[in-house]
């Protein structure tokens, strides 16, 4: 974007781009299904925002006149295209969306069509997160590939990649009938869910553009529950997601230490945020049809009963864990259960519970599994096995932070704390 | 938009059918091929001889190279093909879902290349 133009037109631009961005790669993406092309459009419509509005003012309906001036120059980017792809198509379906679009009326809001697209079946699950971070809020690879810990080329090579075979499969824009909606609705929900998790692995928050992705996830989160309120699992991600974020400044203490969930301050959770996500969730219980979000996030709000009841509500969360662990067959989720088993039956019984999952493959490399069980051990007095499982854990460990949490622990086996 | 629905199978599970699944499997094909018929979105469609039937034609340096068999000798082989027009990627796959052969092997879906 060019840097000259007046302050206020230049804010109302960026604003716009952001509120937007989305909307307008839907609403120009729509009929050709070249996101490609539309985002092109658009970044030459927000240069010639910037350029004009300064001079004649900000237009009535900024977005209307974005649509129309991206439209305008997706005309002559295909008029100039002289490839062996369908430039008449292509034009005709243009100008069918422009005769149907006249006037400076309302750009209507397909962004949910365009992030069921995004999370099509068809579209590599690794790439729909970054996919819907990149279309719906306009962040560049670079960014993105940052985020999720990739090379800026590799990334910007398989967006490029699956914007081409949406449109090249004839992927449709669109929100699926009823019978369908479950699965693609996971798919997209899952890809909000990637999109805050990769933010939320920083918990220190030091790295601004992985804290942002969080509240971007929240934010795609928010979009998704208002675009769908009646789909209980929309309203759960939100609300697990307002929880884990309710207690970012909690995970760590001023020294930078990692704090674990059961001996953070309640106080120094997000009351806002935790209300919020219990609203959510109370609206989504009354949908009645539960479902792994809402059992996730109940889980958190189940801990929070510790802010009034001093202790987090065990029973409940063994219970919840009981119902997860049916519908996903999760070994993760599996551990969690274990821990819970111990706080309402005894370490022992917990340890017992960890004990069932030691054959399982898929947990030799997983540090939670090594830290829950060397936890346990602990508990039980086991030191010489629960310093073996800390060993497991730490070396497993990609944060530093959390790392010296668990090098701590391993040594209060043996310290005067033992 | 036009696609291609190729049926890939197992051929020797095919071959050691019983005289009674065979009928069956052909008269589940011709209810979807009618089916397509009657939506208005086939433009095409054949059944296969076995792989065993197949010929492979290479020219290299300008000589040209037959050899008996087919291209790759996989257990799943392609065993028939149909060509729709339908709307989308979307009516393509439930289509696709719906072909007998989707319940005993697999149909790969590939959009046309508009020339």
């Amino acid at each position: 974007m060019a840097r000259e133009g007046g302050e206020p037109a230049r804010e109302t631009a960026e604003t716009v781009a952001r509120r937007s961005y989305g909307k307008l790669v839907a609403f120009l993406a729509a009929r050709t299904r070249d996101v490609a092309a539309a985002e092109d459009a658009l970044s030459d419509a927000f240069a010639a925002a910037l350029a004009d509005w300064p001079a004649r003012g900000v237009p009535r309906n900024p977005e209307a006149w974005l649509a129309a001036v991206a439209r305008r120059k997706s005309i002559d980017a295909a008029r100039k295209r002289r490839s062996g792809e369908d430039a008449a198509g292509h034009l005709r379906l243009i100008a069918e969306e422009l005769a149907a679009s006249a006037g400076d009326r309302a750009v209507p809001d397909d962004r949910l069509a365009l992030m069921f697209a995004c999370a099509h079946p068809a579209i590599d699950p690794g790439i729909r997160a970054p996919l819907i971070l990149q279309t719906i809020l306009g962040f560049d690879a670079a960014t993105i590939a940052s985020a999720f810990l990739v090379a800026p080329a590799a990334m910007s090579q398989r967006l490029v990649r699956a914007k081409s075979k949406i449109r090249q499969a004839g992927i449709p824009f669109r929100v699926p009938e009823r019978a369908d909606l479950g699965e693609r609705l996971d798919a997209v929900l899952a890809a909000i869910y990637a999109a805050f998790a990769e933010g939320w692995s920083d918990p220190a928050g030091t790295e601004t553009r992985r804290r942002n992705l969080a509240e971007e996830g929240i934010w795609l989160g928010r979009l998704a529950a208002s675009l769908l309120p009646q789909e209980p699992e929309a309203l759960g991600l939100l609300a697990l997601m307002l929880h884990a974020e309710a207690r970012r400044g909690a995970r760590r203490n001023q020294a930078g230490d990692y704090v674990p969930l059961a001996e953070q301050d309640p106080a120094l959770w997000d009351a806002r945020m935790i209300e919020e996500a219990e609203a959510l969730l109370f609206r989504a219980s009354a949908l009645g049809m539960i479902g792994r979000y809402q059992l996730e996030a109940a889980v958190q709000s189940a801990h929070v009963v510790r802010r009034r009841a001093g202790r987090a509500d065990w029973a409940a969360i063994e219970r919840l864990y009981d119902a997860l662990s049916a519908m996903t067959g999760s070994p993760v989720v599996a551990i969690n259960r274990a821990v819970a088993i111990a706080e309402t039956r005894g370490p022992e019984a917990g340890l017992a519970a960890i004990e069932a999952l030691a054959a399982d493959a898929r947990l030799a490399d997983y540090q939670p599994y090594w830290a829950a069980r060397a936890a346990l051990l602990a508990q039980t007095g086991a030191v010489e096995a629960a310093e073996r499982a800390y060993e497991r854990a730490i070396g497993l460990e990609p944060d530093a932070a959390v790392r010296r949490f668990l090098q701590q622990r391993r040594r209060d086996l043996r310290g005067p704390l033992a | 938009m036009q696609y291609l629905l190729m049926i890939y199978g197992n051929e020797a599970a095919m071959q050691s059918a019983g005289k009674a699944e065979v009928e069956q499997m052909l008269a589940a094909y011709g209810a979807y091929s009618e089916a397509m018929r009657t939506s208005g979105v086939i433009r095409g469609g054949e059944r296969l001889r076995p792989s065993s039937t197949a010929t492979t034609v290479r020219v290299a340096d300008g000589k040209t190279k037959v050899l008996n068999g087919p291209y790759a000798e996989t257990k799943e082989q392609l065993g028939g093909y149909f060509l729709i027009d339908v709307p989308d990627l979307d009516a393509a796959l439930s289509w696709a879902a719906r072909c007998p052969g989707a319940s005993h092997g697999v149909i790969e879906v590939r959009p046309i290349w508009p020339m």
